[in-house]
């Protein structure tokens, strides 16, 4: 019956592949387009950087998350870690004079959160939507508990470099999202790693009975994201010269709707790391656009609302025409 | 390919050169036949042949890429399955479309309940629905929830559901699968109703002895298209059907090979964990096809699981090739050289998100990589082209996401994740459920294949027939317990369904034994 391989064989349309494969990054052209031409001071060199600035913590984020989502988890608490990190580095700086020891310790902190999450959602199979949601809650408090519930200022100006140096014209946080832009993409491609956590997304009992070890992959994957909202935590310190207890509003939520928007499943198994970036800089023109525009905040909302809800509908309707 | 037109009267219902693609699978290829009136028509075909694409086309769920569906005369191509009822169409699908928490008459009328100034009249929806259900020949109290009713009944009440909406052709996709044969002859006596009103009745069925009595005349399909109608029955012989549905003959299923046995592959010695009332012990030795047979509940897919590591064993110990080996995760048991194959191919076999190639790899991958963690690629797609050749899968690349290809093709391609590997001993748990003829002999065939390389094979069954022609040697569990071990050709089928039985036979254990 081989002699049917051939008439059963037919070639999806050449465009529908390529939306598949590039689908919202043309989106993000085509917008990024629309905002040089019709939004005033939009296309200038200063404000594009401005825009990388003000998302590159979102990205590094997001290049973790995407694993936590492939995976078919979630993490709610980065927010809170980018917080309390920062807090802890600013204040660990001051403390001991050593602005390295101090931007350790931030990140250090973050992956021990994330070592604690992956600990109960993998080994004591809590619901990472539950434990992860406590864990928010828990290090809020702490970051407000450390700093006495004030931004830390930090006196030695070494700490500030990070977060407000440049290296050919374009600031190190975006060079540093770039870098696990590459990175994270390169793990989740073309590694064990990464394809078995596409694999547990996808079906985590195919995937444990081929002996993909589901408890440390997944307990990796949380510690990964601690470290790396830790990370994020001590570059936004970094950039803003001080430790601030508070976290970035809604900062783990604008992350899982950055990979969301890009494509990425929240049911698991289905994500790269083009999703993330074209999530992200969609996320990004868009604010940056109501700004220029002087869009009032409260509208602002309802907009970001908006686009999430279009992007998951339009997912969908990819997922029905296949 | 020829299509003989019935002469008199008007059809029923006609498929005018359907056709119906997925990307990447052509899933129906310009199929066309008709059903008269009062004729009640097999629809056969190995699983993926596209008997449920053709029955979504005619439902309305899918709509033809060209083509049309001819109802009295009228070309009609459907929008939704409301259309397709409007029009007199109904599909009865395996999984029943009934709302479980709203009564029998409720499902009947429902989105037309009878109501006075919008409030629902009880007295004379129940007096319809039990008026509907005693032309069925069916005694359910209208009032009584759907959920509560057995599935025997819920399918009448379905029946009787596209009848009260004057449904004209009825398609019924597997109506047997699920009910004892008591309730087997009910729905026969329910279809010679159907057929008496007039009713086209479209009949799919993978069995063959319902076939040659219920059905006037039967349509082939193979790969999407129409092979062969007979109008007739008269004289077509059951295996003149399976090879139409086939192309080709299949003469020994089992594919039996006597093998050489002589050193252990697999020895599992007094494993206890649940499901199981005693301690387990067996072996298999290397080269050997160890059929593990008992009824439902009797512990087989358990005593698997325990002994591959899927589930923690309480006590026991299990030895690969002779050597005791510690086990307490599925990776362990891979790296001594053990496979399994979940009985659950949905649940537990398949990646849906990933493809073929993806599914193909999951356990090469690891041992596979680069300096352990970069993926080789060109070693996995080489791997998959290989595998797929092999084994015979059907599929139009190795990109093909897994869910596109039809049951026993997704089976083999779990078969093939362990072909690449060093595998001593492979645990088989009903590897041919939901998998259609052809592709069954052709797991049998890569099991004696397997076992000629010295692999050591234990195949749990429900299907006792297959377990008693495919192993060497016949394990019998029964209420948790292995009973008997019983070497080929002394293995009688009455014998062995004894020893199956629970000691105590009661009216529970006949059930199960039908099933």
């Amino acid at each position: 019956m081989t002699e049917s391989v051939n008439s059963r064989t037919a070639s999806p349309g050449v465009a529908a592949l390529l939306w598949e494969r590039t689908g919202m990054l043309v989106v993000f052209a085509v917008l990024f387009a629309a905002c040089a031409l019709f939004v005033e001071d939009f296309f200038s060199w200063v404000n594009v950087k401005g825009l990388a600035l003000a998302v590159s913590q979102i990205g590094m984020v997001g290049c973790t998350m995407l694993f936590c989502l492939a995976s078919g988890d979630f993490d709610l608490s980065v927010g809170s870690v980018v917080a309390c990190s920062g807090v802890v580095a600013a204040v660990v700086t001051n403390a001991t004079g050593s602005v390295l020891l101090g931007m350790s310790a931030g990140v250090l902190v973050g992956g021990a959160v994330g070592l604690f999450n992956g600990i109960v959602i993998a080994r004591f199979r809590i619901n990472a939507l539950i434990a992860t949601l406590a864990t928010m809650q828990i290090v809020r408090g702490l970051g407000f508990i450390i700093s006495g519930g004030r931004a830390v200022g930090v006196t030695n100006s070494g700490f500030f470099a990070l977060g407000t140096s440049s290296f050919l014209g374009v600031p190190t946080p975006v060079w540093v999202a770039l870098v696990c832009f590459a990175v994270f993409g390169f793990l989740l491609q073309r590694t064990t790693f990464g394809r078995n956590t596409l694999a547990v997304g996808g079906n985590k009992e195919a995937a444990r009975l081929s002996g993909i070890p589901v408890v440390r992959l997944k307990t990796i994957i949380f510690s990964m994201q601690g470290l790396m909202a830790g990370f994020a935590g001590v570059v936004l310190a970094s950039r803003m010269t001080s430790g601030q207890p508070k976290p970035p509003e809604m900062f783990e939520l604008q992350v899982i709707s950055a990979c969301v928007l890009g494509g990425v499943a929240l049911t698991g198994g289905v994500g790269t790391i083009g999703c993330v970036v074209a999530g992200v800089l969609i996320m990004g023109v868009v604010e940056n656009a109501q700004n220029l525009l002087n869009v009032p905040t409260f509208y602002q909302n309802v907009v970001r609302g908006l686009i999430l809800l279009i992007a998951v509908m339009l997912d969908q309707f990819k997922n029905r025409a296949r | 390919m020829t299509v003989l037109e019935p002469s008199s009267p008007v059809p029923a219902v006609e498929f005018r050169s359907v056709s119906k693609t997925f990307p990447g699978v052509r899933a129906l290829g310009d199929v066309s036949f008709a059903v008269r009136p009062g004729e009640v028509r097999a629809l056969i075909g190995e699983n993926g042949a596209g008997k449920s694409t053709l029955l979504k086309v005619l439902s309305g769920v899918h709509s033809p890429d060209a083509g049309s569906v001819v109802l009295d005369g009228r070309d009609r191509v459907f929008g939704s399955t409301w259309e397709a009822l409007d029009a007199g169409v109904a599909v009865i699908y395996q999984e029943l479309q009934l709302v479980p928490e709203m009564s029998v008459a409720e499902n009947l009328y429902l989105g037309h309940l009878p109501s006075r100034l919008g409030i629902v009249d009880r007295r004379r929806l129940h007096e319809a629905a039990r008026g509907d259900l005693e032309r069925l020949g069916e005694e359910i109290d209208p009032a009584v929830k759907v959920g509560r009713l057995p599935i025997a009944q819920r399918q009448m009440v379905e029946i009787a559901k596209a009848l009260t909406r004057g449904a004209r052709v009825l398609a019924l996709d597997e109506p047997t699968s699920s009910l004892s044969s008591r309730e087997v002859e009910r729905l026969f006596a329910t279809v010679a109703e159907l057929k008496r009103n007039g009713c086209a009745v479209l009949y799919v069925t993978h069995r063959m002895d319902e076939l040659f009595r219920v059905c006037d005349s039967a349509t082939v399909l193979r790969d999407g298209r129409h092979v062969e109608t007979f109008l007739s029955l008269e004289g077509v012989s059951h295996d003149l059907l399976v090879n139409r549905m086939v192309g080709r003959d299949i003469e020994d299923v089992f594919d039996y090979r006597p093998s050489a046995r002589e050193e252990t592959a697999l020895e599992a010695v007094g494993v206890e964990g649940p499901g199981l009332s005693r301690p387990a012990s067996f072996t298999v030795a290397k080269g050997e096809v160890v059929g593990l047979f008992g009824l439902i509940g009797a512990g087989r897919s358990e005593l698997l699981r325990l002994v591959f590591g899927a589930e923690p064993m309480q006590a026991g110990a299990v030895k690969v090739g002779g050597r005791q080996v510690r086990i307490s995760s599925p990776n362990d048991s891979i790296r001594s050289g053990v496979a399994f194959c979940p009985e659950d191919r949905k649940k537990d076999g398949i990646v849906p998100t990933a493809s073929v190639l993806e599914n193909l790899n999951l356990v090469a991958r690891s041992r596979t990589a680069r300096l352990g963690f970069v993926v080789d690629d060109s070693w996995e797609k080489r791997n998959a082209q290989e595998q797929i050749e092999r084994l015979g899968i059907r599929t139009p690349s190795v990109a093909q996401k897994i869910v596109n290809l039809s049951g026993g093709n997704q089976q083999k391609t779990i078969l093939a994740r362990w072909l690449s590997e060093e595998v001593t001993a492979l645990l088989l748990d009903e590897p041919t459920r939901g998998v259609d003829v052809g592709a069954k002999s052709e797991i049998y065939t890569i099991i004696r294949d397997l076992a000629d390389r010295g692999v050591g094979v234990v195949l749990a069954s429900s299907d006792l027939p297959e377990a008693i022609g495919v192993a060497d040697r016949l394990l019998v569990m029964r209420e948790g317990a292995v009973v008997a071990s019983i070497p080929r050709g002394e293995a009688d089928e009455e014998e062995v369904l004894r020893l199956a039985l629970p000691a105590s036979p009661d009216s529970g254990s006949e059930a199960a034994l039908i099933n």
